[in-house]
């Protein structure tokens, strides 16, 4: 058996009791929700906590809300299979999470889980023996990166499928945390750095992932992945347009999920198609230019050249799916 | 890091062990409980040998702190028979050579009758989709499918004999 290593489990009723717990417990203590992630994370040694404050019996956190200006709030331990099986939440949205991971794992992980989701690397997502025996690395107890050894940046993959969608959706986050509460855009909620990837404070919960409302917006995901279950993704695209009546793109957002230590979005390409109307040729220059800011590193399933190729290929394939 | 006496509901029936809070679902139904009907594969969430129904949905037992399910209906492959009456899918499992090592099949067989619970004349698309989390390294699947949608027949005829009988709504469990 591989087993967790022990920890103190700390179970609040409400979000107050989990941030004074969290704060109590100090460095080293996390919270975990569906624990589909930490949990696999623990087992293989990655990361080590002394306490986990457990936010499955928190009040009021878990559930798909129409807010009263006309958006939706889904609260951070809403699970998976929820969210893809609900007709509240965009689309493209509810699409997203239906392609994560395996039935079991969408009816046990999260969706605050899925936006914090560690980022991965092949190097790191490793048991503790085969990185005892191969050399650990910095993102865990070494002291280079197996990937880039010529420099002391860590590039594990921000894999995680809601994040990029939840951009293109305009959608913010509210965390809660020793210092009070606020609400941001989700793109401000990561950093391009494999270790330090959530710019979440001290202490810092995620309660609510809140959505505009659509309002004629158009938007999709598709996710590039080796089979066609239970992997993560190797490629990410969420994009979405305005159109205006004629036809023409009033405003775009492309963003790249798996190809950095965030999700990247693709200002260059985004800039081409406004003002345009959204025809194969347009198209296509666009999805050239939404290439041209991702750096996919080799340490994935699949390996980086291919999966730098075929980001014009599949940003074509999501504008096409809008025009 | 404490030890709590835990009551879970497995089976139906409501039994009792003393487990460390940091224990899994599958650790405590293995080793505390002996039934090792739940197998554990990869450990990891990878593979679904370890899938077992929580208040009817498919979970997976290696990732799930026996705590978190406490006073949750848990359903293992040990539970699916009826005495001296093997559950349809198990009959059909036999029949039809979907189990060969059999270590995929507790797995496969609670993923599948979650989803004849849910939706008893599912099409072969759909057992595909409720079956992709439970990895088989010996059928190639084909075999599965096929006593899924057996049993998902005789699961209906047998509704649809009782109810020409004017039984209850299932004999067949
Ligand atoms: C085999 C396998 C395949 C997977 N495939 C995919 C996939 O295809 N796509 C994908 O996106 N994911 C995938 N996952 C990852 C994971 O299952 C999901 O992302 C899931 O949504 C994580 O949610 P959770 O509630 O289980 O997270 P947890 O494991 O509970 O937490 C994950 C991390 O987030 C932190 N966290 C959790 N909730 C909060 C919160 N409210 N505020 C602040 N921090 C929080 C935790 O401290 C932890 O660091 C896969 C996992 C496995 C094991
Ligand atoms: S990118 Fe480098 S430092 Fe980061 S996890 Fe991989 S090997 Fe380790
Ligand atoms: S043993 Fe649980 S998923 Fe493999
Ligand atoms: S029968 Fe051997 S793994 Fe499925």
């Amino acid at each position: 058996m591989m087993r967790l290593p022990p920890f103190a489990r700390l179970a609040p009723r409400t979000l107050a009791e989990a941030v004074e717990m969290l704060a109590d417990q100090g460095p080293g203590a996390a919270v975990v929700a569906g624990g589909t992630d930490l949990y696999p994370n623990m087992k293989r040694r990655q990361v080590e906590h002394h306490a986990l404050v457990d936010l499955r019996a928190v009040e009021g956190m878990r559930g798909i809300r129409e807010e009263p200006g006309g958006g939706i709030s889904i609260g951070a331990t809403t699970r998976l299979s929820h969210l893809a099986g609900s007709s509240a939440v965009p689309r493209a949205l509810a699409h997203a999470a239906s392609v994560i991971a395996s039935p079991q794992i969408r009816n046990m992980g999260t969706v605050g889980g899925n936006l914090c989701l560690d980022t991965r690397c092949s190097w790191y997502n490793e048991p503790e023996d085969w990185r005892t025996a191969v050399g650990f690395c910095l993102k865990a107890a070494g002291d280079v990166c197996r990937v880039a050894p010529a420099k002391s940046h860590c590039w594990a993959v921000a894999s995680s499928d809601l994040p990029p969608v939840a951009i293109a959706l305009g959608a913010s986050v509210r965390a809660v945390g020793p210092g009070g509460e606020r609400t941001f855009p989700v793109a401000d909620l990561y950093r391009d750095d494999g270790i330090d990837h959530l710019a979440l404070l001290p202490g810092e919960i995620v309660a609510e992932l809140l959505v505009p409302p659509v309002d004629g917006l158009r938007v999709t995901y598709r996710k590039i992945r080796r089979r066609g279950s239970i992997d993560f993704p190797e490629l990410g695209v969420a994009a979405s347009v305005r159109l205006a009546p004629e036809g023409i793109c009033e405003a775009a957002t492309i963003v790249l999920g798996s190809v950095a230590s965030a999700p990247v979005r693709c200002r260059e390409a985004e800039d081409l198609l406004a003002g345009r109307p959204l025809t194969p040729e347009v198209i296509e220059e666009a999805a050239a230019a939404a290439a041209h800011p991702a750096k996919p590193q080799d340490n994935t399933d699949l390996s980086h050249v291919y999966r730098k190729w075929v980001i014009p290929i599949h940003v074509s394939r999501a504008l096409q799916s809008l025009s | 890091m404490s030890r709590r006496l835990l009551v879970l509901r497995v089976n139906g029936l409501a039994r009792e062990a003393a487990v460390d809070e940091h224990h899994t679902l599958l650790e405590v139904l293995r080793e505390d409980l002996h039934l090792t009907g739940t197998k554990h594969g990869c450990e990891l969430g990878e593979c679904g040998a370890c899938t077992v129904l929580v208040d009817g949905e498919p979970w997976l037992a290696c990732l799930t702190l026996a705590v978190d399910v406490e006073g949750c209906e848990i359903t293992t492959v040990e539970g699916l028979a009826a005495p001296g009456r093997p559950d349809p899918l198990q009959s059909a499992f036999a029949e039809l050579g979907a189990a060969q090592c059999g270590y995929c099949s507790p797995g496969m067989l609670v993923s599948a009758r979650a989803l004849l619970d849910a939706n008893p004349s599912p099409t072969r698309d759909e057992v595909r989709h409720a079956l992709a989390g439970n990895l088989c390294r010996c059928t190639g699947y084909e075999a599965i499918l096929d006593a899924v949608l057996l049993a998902a027949d005789r699961d209906g005829s047998a509704r649809a004999a009782a109810h020409v009988a004017g039984g209850g709504d299932r004999g067949d469990r």
